[in-house]
């Protein structure tokens, strides 16, 4: 039993209460708590990355109680690598949050960013499937929150959007878990596994409905196409290092997919088989398509960006619903790239806003430090396009080399390359439009008064993700061996199973009779 | 019994469904409530319907009620509701700001007229 993978969760869980009590009208405090809690995360899931990185599984009981009976929390490669990938993406989302004042115009930006940190990484690190419920519950209510962060009437409008249909699918949730808990009597990850495993053929109704119901679940988190509608509207009206912490949001679902759907329902199951693996590579190839169409057809840099999010999703689901070890560390190098390059793009449509007021893909007059925030849109763009030299192009050519061998091998070539060109043509478009012929407006049109340079720590936060989408280029060797051994392990769940269930704790030998 | 629950929590969803599928934030906010009250049924279903046993282990009871689907049902009745109070207060706040309900995208103009028309 490992104690320190309990903390990710119970860390920000303290820190969220402390702030909105003890820091309440001092924003000061607030940033020094908010930030030295995530410095502190990345140091932990750093530990506990490397603690897990030659393939042992770590977990902690709650109060002790063995496996199946009690609430586990369990870190294996997978779900560390998440974790640290969650929280490096906070810290910089969290300087940029403070270095454009974006946490002071709205009031407990940083207790609710504690929160949604809470969520994400407690919904990475569970191995039960009711508590990844309640954590997907608390990241999504700490997301309404942050999601309507400073008020104003578009954003209340995709509030209540985004609200509603993540509350249906939180409905949907439950009424697959109560499905599951009625056809296997249990909700441990682990547990459900094996069980799942043992059901009889004649008794696969129930399993089957909940298993498509939820992957309906999942598909919401992920955006997959047609479950995406909520997407566009709230990245875009949401605050910019909202919206950029979102990026993550979306990858919970498709780690959710990944988690559920290797372990639980494995493609070789009898019982489901046929049942997921058919529709999910055409659902995620409409989703890539629609994405890159949407990013061709935006009139603003924030749709633009989030519809590049569908997009990305769409490469992500297309990588893992090859169902390969191949292919899902393929996805996983994706989920790192995407996160990061999503983050950056909407945080660069913040600094257009800041610089002219508006983020609209006309030409206006130029605004301060245009040359510096063009070459950053310039180096984003690349890199979620899937340009050379950036990680966007290794990471779909790892997905098209790991899709060779599948039936629908021409479609994927065709639809992930095409829609790369229509996003190759649409971020031209937008980054020639809004930093090229805004030159030719110049002259007769005043400045906006209230043009503000963005601070430094703004610059620095975008240049430190950055920095990380090189990393991520230069070591993608490294990483992607990481990522396919992630996929092997997950494809072999022995060793997570064993870890959870036999290892004893309180109630492990029921007494006779119960 | 089982025809009773069945049919209950059926038609508590067919309603939250045609409810959830209007186009005004009121509307769909009380066809969440019933699906949620839906939903908390089939969890509570989930373990079995057993009537008068215990939902407590002990050793001189032979027949008694699966207790899981209680605490399940109890937490989401506290995030369901949770949820139902951040949804109205967004879903004021977005009416109060627009003046307009309606949970689709449209443009301010063609609300307002909208809602003439109907209260007239």
């Amino acid at each position: 039993m490992n104690h320190w993978i309990i903390l990710p969760i119970v860390l920000p869980a303290l820190m969220a209460p402390f702030i909105v009590l003890a820091a309440r009208y001092h924003i000061g405090i607030q940033r020094v708590f908010s930030v030295a809690g995530v410095v502190f995360l990345i140091a932990l899931s750093t530990a506990l990355a490397w603690e897990v990185s030659d393939g042992s599984v770590i977990y902690y009981r709650l109060s002790d109680w063995a496996a199946p009976f009690g609430i586990v929390v369990v870190g294996d490669r997978l779900s560390t690598m998440m974790v640290l990938l969650t929280s490096v993406l906070a810290l910089f989302v969290l300087l940029y949050a403070i270095g454009s004042g974006w946490d002071n115009r709205g009031r407990h930006f940083h207790a609710l960013f504690q929160f949604q940190l809470m969520g994400i990484l407690g919904a990475f690190l569970t191995g039960d499937l009711f508590n990844l419920f309640v954590f997907f519950e608390v990241l999504l209510i700490a997301s309404y929150g942050l999601m309507i962060h400073s008020g104003g009437n578009d954003r209340l409008k995709a509030g209540v959007q985004y609200v509603l249909y993540n509350l249906i699918g939180s409905t949907l949730f439950l009424f697959a878990l109560g499905s599951i808990y009625a056809e296997t009597g249990t909700l441990n990850m682990a547990d459900l596994a094996q069980r799942v495993a043992a059901i009889g053929p004649e008794e696969t109704v129930g399993i089957r409905v909940a298993a498509v119901l939820l992957v309906l679940v999942f598909a919401i988190k992920a955006a997959l196409v047609p479950l995406h509608f909520w997407l566009p509207s709230s990245y875009a009206e949401a605050p910019a290092p909202v919206a950029a912490l979102f990026a993550i949001m979306t990858k919970v679902g498709a780690y959710a997919i990944i988690r559920v759907y290797t372990m639980i329902f494995p493609p070789d199951l009898d019982v489901t088989s046929n049942l997921i693996d058919t529709w999910f590579l055409p659902a995620a190839l409409i989703s890539c398509a629609i994405g890159a169409i949407g990013v061709l057809a935006a009139r603003k840099i924030d749709r633009l960006v989030a519809f590049s999010v569908v997009g990305s999703m769409g490469m992500v689901i297309i990588a893992i619903g090859l169902f390969t070890p191949a292919g899902i560390g393929a996805a996983l190098y994706y989920i790192v790239h995407s996160t990061l390059a999503a983050a950056v793009l909407f945080l660069i449509s913040d600094l257009v806003r800041t610089g002219r007021g508006n983020v609209e893909i006309t030409a206006q007059i130029p605004m301060a430090g245009t040359f510096l925030t063009a070459g950053m849109f310039f180096t984003g763009a690349i890199a979620m396009a899937g340009l050379p030299p950036l990680s966007g192009f290794l990471g779909k050519l790892l997905v098209l080399q790991a899709s060779v061998g599948n039936d629908l091998v021409v479609w994927i070539w065709a639809v992930v390359l095409a829609s790369s060109l229509l996003s190759v043509v649409g971020f031209a478009r937008a980054g020639s439009t809004v930093f090229w012929k805004s030159h030719g407006t110049a002259s007769d049109v005043p400045a906006p008064e209230d043009a503000i340079r963005p601070s430094v720590l703004s610059y620095s936060a975008i240049g430190g993700l950055f920095a990380l989408l090189v990393a991520l280029t230069i070591f993608a060797g490294h990483v992607h061996a990481y990522t396919t051994a992630i996929a092997t392990d997950l494809f072999a769940p022995e060793a997570y199973t064993s870890t959870v269930l036999d290892t004893p704790g309180k109630l492990s030998t029921p007494k006779e009779g119960y | 019994m089982e025809l009773i629950v069945a049919s209950a929590i059926g038609v508590l969803t067919a309603g939250g469904i045609y409810l959830v599928l209007r186009l005004r934030t009121f509307p769909v906010i009380l066809g969440m409530s019933l699906l949620t009250y839906a939903v908390n049924v089939f969890l509570f279903a989930s373990g079995r319907l057993t009537i008068g046993a215990p939902p407590i282990l002990s050793d001189d009871v032979t027949v008694y009620t699966d207790p899981l689907p209680q605490a399940l049902v109890l937490t989401a009745i506290v995030i369901s509701f949770g949820m139902t109070a951040v949804v109205v207060m967004i879903g004021l706040g977005a009416f109060l700001g627009s003046d307009d309900d309606h949970v689709d995208e449209q443009s301010e103009p063609r609300a307002r007229t909208d809602g003439a028309e109907q209260n007239s």
